[in-house]
């Protein structure tokens, strides 16, 4: 991680859609009256979400001003927690993990994807379609190596189905999200090696503490 | 819970009280516990680790600032555990923190260097790059070097807790954590030069003072500040006849250890536009002369009046032509001075309220801040008439907002709406909604009448109108102010001249002009000869016609205005006596000479009367003294508040209740603001380029904010 900045060039103003505007308030009301500070992250993402990806300065600033915040406490919050985006994303914004189960199983291959693909780490391709990012665990060791593109994981890559994904996006085909290999979600790639046969039930003469499965109806007090 | 729990620190044993920290048991028994980040006037965050403890049964160490004691517990400071964990913690901040001692301003009163000396290991074991920082501005006054920054967030939490400003904050986390204002704006504080001696490394040290001198070069001289009438207590640090910076001392009854901007940076001023020659002016122009000349010249002029006066039978008591006005930085002395030539020369036109403020001096709680700057902490509803306490006594203010932190304590105002650092309810602009107020016909009245201790601070601008004094008597009798133990009846004075000027009764005598008087004789002929104890906020063209002897340090408007000048001492050049809004008499501590022909002004007034032919009867700064305190006995005591007496109604100003008759004068009566401007109040600041540097700056500031509020809008 590095030193997050706000970007260079911000629009001159934001403001909530409708939709977005009940969508706030409906988070303020969740607070007591006079807490209304602690709907803030919903706030920002859903600010984040309006614009595009990322978070600009005047959003900061009409988030705080609606929960009577100082802006500076505000902008604590949106450089403190690395899912907000100061800076403009892609369309596609791919955040790649790094962290050590994912990297163990080529992480580093997918790296040099996105380096051939779409070009250095935070900068947009100049169509504005892709740009990437490495970030820490997304919690799917299960299935690494893995990275996030917008709100789907894209799981058991290697380096050509990672590459055949940032195609079919770029040419506006339909990918499936999720594991791209054989399997449908987080069970065993291969033949099961545990947990092969039916498991037999326990019954109270082969167990050594029947405390355990009577439910301590038999417990002698 | 009033139970006290024993503790064991160290082997000795100590009763503690509930609630009491690890931290502050140790202190109490004398044990020394290194922090950064802990500081006893700002809340508890913890996030130094340098006061970690030993406690017995606890397997980890413990931040002994954020801890409170509990029964029979067993802490121990000293073992070579402790030791080690302090190493420990002092490597990692080290890790990050540059060795630029030997450029850097807090170096010789840094805590880092000291703790790193007391504590620390004796050399590094980091072979690696160490972190850097981009700086960050922070305004004129606050100079930053944020690789320095150890992230304890003292400055953060003074910001938002004692300054009520809640600008300063930290972006990014972990290694890339900041310490930054909203996009780098400069701090809108009146006391954000306090940051700076929070600041427990070089991260934030004072832009005026960069490169200036080392801490053990400096001549410390411990006074009092005169640029408002709270009085805080500062130290003057002087190096070959020039004021290197202005730190605050201690009080805990008035600064508690807080300073506001102006008196802190004001400084630089005191060597700037001074007066160090005597002037005359000569075909419509000042020309520098000696003291030989003017004297001569003004006995000359004097003694012609005199004699003219005295044919026409116009030498004495109402008719005299004779006036003097005193400013806002006179000090008792000089007052008293000047009091005593005025009764030589039979003249009762002289006056110290040069703002017009109709203040009474027959009472002295008429006019003094009874409730006294600590007793605000013991109040529970607050009034606020016709003053702006954050520009015009910035560390008062502080206290106001730390009693209203401490919850339950609605405060009421009337005049001109603004940011105080805390809410308050604006009941209206001017004399007709204190009125209401009296009647109780606001809802905020039912507050002030429920309320144990109510108080109310009645300020100089609102007290230009005539009735309102007695009309705020007359609340504060009705809102049971008065009681036997509390007197809520304040008057919040922005002069450090003001109380010791009453206290003298150094008003207009029997059949006297006030400032307003004088004015007005100026213009129309009736006077001839004003003498300006440093005044300079009045409207000099109204002198024009008048002969003007001005005693002053600057060269500000009452001396361009001046027929002859003679140059005076500033506060920081002689010991005299001040005496703060609340009563309270300090002395201030000469800290250098004044410069070139410049003299302490009771010296000039004894030479003047000397001239004239009839000496003051006192010859040195102790004979002066001894006859000023059989007048004023109480100036005698010094850092004392002598009891007055609660205020009375007295039956002539009885304030007028029903709202009709002042339905019309009520019309005129909004309260102005004391000042547009808070970094250019006195003559010294003015001077000064630091405060035109911040007036800029809090200018700008108002015409951008101004613009977005009317430009967006965005509420929601």
């Amino acid at each position: 991680m590095s030193v997050r900045r706000l970007h260079s060039e911000q629009p001159s103003e934001f403001a909530f859609t409708s939709e977005n505007l009940a969508f706030a308030k409906q988070q303020i009301a969740k607070y007591p009256p006079n807490r209304q500070a602690s709907a803030i992250i919903a706030l920002l993402w859903q600010a984040q979400e309006q614009v595009g990806g990322w978070l600009p300065e005047p959003a900061i600033r009409y988030v705080a001003d609606m929960l009577a915040m100082p802006y500076m406490r505000a902008l604590e919050v949106a450089t403190f927690y690395t899912m907000f985006n100061l800076s403009p994303v892609g369309k596609y914004f791919v955040q790649l993990c790094g962290t050590t189960p994912c990297w163990l199983r080529g992480a580093e291959a997918l790296k040099s994807v996105c380096r051939k693909k779409i070009g250095a780490e935070k900068q947009m391709t100049e169509d504005g379609q892709f740009s990437w990012q490495e970030v820490e665990c997304l919690g799917a060791c299960v299935n690494a190596p893995m990275v996030q593109i917008n709100n789907d994981f894209y799981e058991d890559l290697t380096a050509e189905s990672f590459e055949a994904i940032l195609i079919a996006l770029q040419e506006g085909k339909e990918v499936k999200p999720g594991p791209q290999n054989a399997r449908h979600a987080s069970e065993p790639a291969h033949t099961p090696v545990t947990t092969t046969a039916t498991p037999t039930t326990p019954t109270t003469a082969n167990t050594s503490t029947p405390t355990n499965t009577n439910n301590g109806e038999n417990r002698t007090i | 819970m009033s139970a006290l729990l024993k503790v064991k620190i160290d082997g000795v044993e100590i009763e503690v009280a509930h609630g009491t920290t690890i931290l502050q048991a140790c202190e109490a028994v004398g044990a020394e516990i290194p922090r950064f980040c802990y500081h006893e006037r700002l809340s508890v965050a913890g996030n130094c680790r340098m006061c970690l403890v030993a406690v017995a049964g606890i397997p980890k160490p413990v931040a002994s600032c954020a801890v409170p004691v509990v029964a029979d517990m067993e802490i121990d400071t000293k073992s070579a555990d402790v030791q080690s964990m302090r190493k420990g913690v002092m490597e990692f901040l080290l890790i990050n923190h540059p060795l630029d001692c030997p450029v850097c301003d807090q170096g010789g009163e840094c805590d880092l260097q000291d703790q790193a000396l007391g504590y620390g290991h004796e050399v590094s074991r980091f072979g690696d790059n160490k972190r850097a920082v981009e700086e960050k501005y922070m305004g004129p006054l606050v100079k930053t070097i944020m690789t320095r920054c150890i992230h304890c967030t003292r400055c953060v939490r003074f910001a938002t807790e004692v300054a009520g400003v809640p600008e300063i904050g930290t972006i990014g986390r972990g290694e890339d954590m900041e310490i930054t204002t909203y996009l780098e704006a400069s701090l809108a504080s009146e006391l954000s030069g306090n940051v700076i001696d929070l600041c427990p490394v070089g991260a934030l040290t004072a832009k005026p003072y960069a490169f200036m001198a080392r801490p053990w070069e400096l001549t410390k001289t411990e006074t009092i500040d005169v640029m408002d009438a709270v009085g805080s207590n500062i130290r003057v640090d002087t190096r070959d006849g020039k004021v290197m910076r202005i730190l605050p001392r201690n009080h805990d009854e008035i600064n508690e250890e807080w300073l506001s901007d102006k008196s802190r940076f004001v400084f630089d001023g005191l060597h700037c536009q001074r007066l160090d020659t005597p002037y005359i002016r000569k075909n419509g122009k000042l020309q520098p002369t000696n003291w030989e000349t003017v004297f001569t010249s003004m006995a000359v002029k004097i003694k012609a009046q005199q004699t003219k006066a005295s044919k026409t039978g116009e030498n004495n008591g109402a008719n005299s032509k004779i006036a003097a006005i005193a400013g806002d930085l006179a000090c008792a002395e000089s007052m008293f001075a000047l009091q005593g030539l005025m009764a030589q020369l039979a003249s009762p036109h002289l006056d110290c309220r040069q703002d017009g403020a109709k203040l009474p001096s027959d009472m002295r709680s008429d006019y003094l801040f009874n409730t006294t700057i600590a007793g605000i902490e013991q109040a529970d509803a607050l009034l606020i008439i016709g003053a702006n306490p954050r520009k015009e006594a910035a560390v008062l203010n502080a206290r106001i907002r730390k009693r209203w932190l401490q919850g339950n304590f609605p405060i009421g105002l009337i005049g001109t709406d603004t940011d105080l650092t805390y809410p308050v309810t604006h009941l209206g602009n001017g004399l007709e909604s204190l009125l209401d107020v009296i009647v109780g016909e606001h809802k905020f009245a039912k507050i002030l009448q429920q309320a144990r201790r109510p108080m109310l601070i009645l300020g100089q601008t609102a007290l230009t109108v005539p009735t309102v004094h007695s009309a705020a008597l007359e609340l504060a009798r009705t809102m049971n102010m008065l009681q036997d133990d509390w007197n809520g009846f304040n008057i919040l004075h922005n002069a450090a001249a003001r109380v010791a000027g009453l206290d003298l009764n150094f008003l207009p005598a029997a059949g006297g002009r006030d400032v307003e008087g004088i004015l007005q004789g100026c213009e129309s002929g009736d006077i001839e000869i004003v003498f300006l104890l440093g005044a300079d906020e009045l409207a000099m063209q109204r002198l024009e016609k008048a002969f003007i002897i001005y005693i002053g340090s600057h060269g500000d408007a009452g001396a361009q205005a001046a027929d002859i000048i003679l140059p005076a001492a500033a506060y920081t050049e002689k010991s005299a006596i001040y005496v703060n809004t609340e009563g309270r008499v300090q002395m201030t501590q000469r800290a250098l000479f004044p410069p070139g022909e410049a003299r302490e002004d009771w010296k000039i007034f004894r030479a003047l009367s000397a001239i004239l032919g009839q000496p003051l009867p006192y010859d040195t700064l102790d004979g002066l003294r001894a006859a000023m305190f059989q007048q004023v006995p109480h100036f005698a005591q010094l850092d004392e508040i002598s009891p007055a007496p609660h205020p009375t109604l007295s039956a002539t100003s009885k304030a007028p209740t029903s709202k009709a008759p002042t339905a019309k004068a009520g019309q005129a009566s909004h309260f102005k603001q004391a000042y547009d401007d808070f970094y250019l109040t006195t003559p010294i600041a003015r001077a000064s380029a630091t405060m035109g540097a911040c007036s800029r700056q809090s200018t700008q500031r108002e015409i951008m904010q101004n613009q977005t509020e009317k430009g967006t809008g965005t509420d929601g």
